[in-house]
């Protein structure tokens, strides 16, 4: 059972006095395997929300289709395995944390005994054990983001879609996410999130797809996107190199910085290692680090939404 | 059917934990007493006055919380971005327009229940007679809520807070004078004109078939099949407006 698929899925928007037809949502083909934690990055106003919103039926796509578990996203009854944490958490702020789990609990058919013990577990995972009898109109941004959160689980469900689930919350509270996140992949549950958040994708994500201006541009594994051994660059710091060596070092193609008693070279041919490291040596240098930067996440983000935008 | 009860009974919870409800029922209350104090300023017919007041006040106050209350139920949910995790659960938007629908109705079921028993009290303590019509008046004002809240939850559901109310106060100015509309038609030439008038007499809601307070006050028999009539008007009319609202709802773009 695949937990979500989208089949050229397409939304426009008809703006301003002339009903300009603007495409937020282009023909996008996606598969989120079973229990994976897929990362739906995008800048802001790419479409990641307006996606999420056609998937679960605040909006109706112009075009192309999308199946949740199999089912198609027109059917009511699959958001009965649905659970969603809306960007931003715009909740009813006259409801205490736990009367407010026990609502959306009702709306899925949960009651009585089953329910109370469902809305005092997620209370506990989400650490507002002590909150529960407050109104949510005295919560702070991170106690409504994880109060939303726990709502979205209120039904324990296969596939978790969270949108922008870190967004306004501090380190602490971006972690505790992050903590959430993967415990619910250990549970065996499907995680599909945006957010423009690079190093919290890099942590916990599976896999990713980037979406610029409305079109997906990449998917896969961060490893595969990135280049696993795909090294862009070697910074080398030396201590006590004369200034013979640091110009042997220039005619290896390195760029030299001298910084006081340190020189940073820096060199793009990963071969050229050795014979920089010999260099050294013969110049009575001393090795103080050898980093070799990667391509990163946020590089292929950023050149995918350069691409995109030219 | 649960989870109709389930938006039914967090909007009765949401409408309850308003201040504003608090407010107009005390200024309802307050209106019925007031009255209490305007009979000695009347020559004879003292019970009278406080059967006036008491009903224009049962009526005003209920289509004040009619109107604002309703109109907010859906639009706000809108503009607040709540109804993104509500509808986002397995619940159809007919079922969420019904719940939101439901609930106000028991608010207003229990509003008009306050401003009644306040105007019998009234009665009682003044010494002024309580005849059954005044109870049926007080029925058909609530049928009239039930129509007037019906057609502001509609408008919610498709335009702006301020836009709703002003469509909803329009409906209930509208709604008593339809059957001057219907005269007016019948002294034109005009056919298409007429046709207009007479399509928005049957369109609009006849407001002024819930109104017997003028019978009521004297003391009049209303007719038990005038009632029935009435009542079945007003929930047929209901039912008309809320199908439609749930078919407008049902095309809405949560952008």
């Amino acid at each position: 059972m695949t937990p979500l698929r989208l089949v050229g899925l397409t939304k426009e928007f008809r703006l301003g006095w002339g009903r300009r037809r603007v495409r937020v949502v282009d023909r996008l083909d996606l598969e989120v395997n079973r229990g994976e934690i897929f990362g739906f990055l995008g800048h802001n106003g790419a479409g990641k929300t307006t996606t999420i919103k056609l998937l679960l039926g605040l909006l109706t796509p112009t075009a192309g289709t999308a199946w949740i578990l199999d089912r198609p996203i027109t059917d009511v009854a699959v958001k009965q395995a649905v659970g969603f944490l809306p960007e931003s958490p715009y909740f009813y702020e006259y409801l205490t944390a736990e009367e407010f789990l026990a609502f959306y609990g009702q709306l899925f058919g949960l009651s009585g005994q089953h329910l109370a013990r469902k809305v005092d577990e997620l209370l506990e995972m989400v650490g507002m054990t002590d909150a529960r009898r407050l109104p949510l109109r005295k919560f702070s941004k991170g106690m409504l983001q994880r109060v939303g959160l726990a709502q979205a689980l209120i039904n324990d469900p296969q596939l978790v879609i969270l949108d922008e689930p870190m967004s306004g919350l501090d380190p602490i509270g971006r972690r505790e996410v992050r903590d959430i996140i993967l415990h619910l992949k250990d549970q065996g549950k499907t995680i599909f999130f945006s957010t423009h958040i690079l190093p919290d994708v890099e942590m916990i994500c599976d896999r990713v797809g980037i979406l610029v201006r409305g079109r997906l541009r990449s998917v896969g594994a961060i490893q595969e996107l990135v280049g696993a051994a795909a090294v862009t660059s070697i910074e080398v710091i030396v201590e006590g190199l004369s200034d013979i060596g640091a110009r042997e070092a220039e005619r290896l193609g390195g760029t030299v910085v001298r910084r006081g008693p340190q020189v940073m070279i820096t060199i793009q041919d990963e071969t050229t290692v050795a014979a920089l490291l010999d260099v050294v040596r013969r110049h009575a240098g001393r090795l103080v680090s050898l980093v070799p930067h990667k391509r990163s996440l946020e590089d292929l983000f950023l050149r995918e939404v350069e691409a995109g935008r030219t | 059917m649960n989870r109709i009860r389930v938006i039914a009974w967090n909007t009765f919870r949401e409408t309850v934990r308003d201040k504003i409800l608090y407010n107009l029922v005390f200024f309802a209350l307050l209106m019925i007493g007031s009255a209490v104090l305007l009979r000695n300023l009347s020559m004879g017919e003292q019970g009278k006055i406080i059967k006036d007041i008491g009903l224009a006040g049962i009526n005003l106050f209920g289509v004040l919380i009619a109107i604002f209350v309703g109109i907010s139920l859906v639009s706000k949910e809108i503009e607040t971005r709540t109804i993104y995790s509500v509808i986002a659960k397995p619940i159809h938007r007919c079922e969420f327009i019904l719940g939101r629908y439901s609930g106000l109705v028991l608010t207003l079921f229990m509003n008009a229940a306050i401003m009644a028993s306040g105007f019998f009290l009234t009665l009682f303590f003044c010494g002024v007679e309580i005849d059954p019509a005044l109870l049926e008046a007080v029925g058909l004002i609530v049928v009239e809520l039930l129509v007037i809240t019906s057609a502001a939850v509609m408008f919610s559901t498709f335009t702006t807070p301020i836009l709703s109310a002003t469509f909803s106060v329009a409906l209930y100015v509208i709604g008593h004078l339809t059957d001057d509309l219907r005269v007016l038609g019948g002294k034109l030439q005009n056919g298409l004109t007429k046709e207009i008038l007479d399509g928005l007499y049957y369109a609009l809601p006849n407001l002024e078939y819930f109104n017997v307070k003028g019978q009521a006050v004297y003391g009049a028999a209303i007719e038990p099949f005038y009632l029935v009539s009435a009542v079945a008007y007003g929930v047929t009319y209901c039912a008309v407006v809320l199908i439609l609202a749930c078919v407008i709802f049902q095309r809405r773009e949560f952008r």
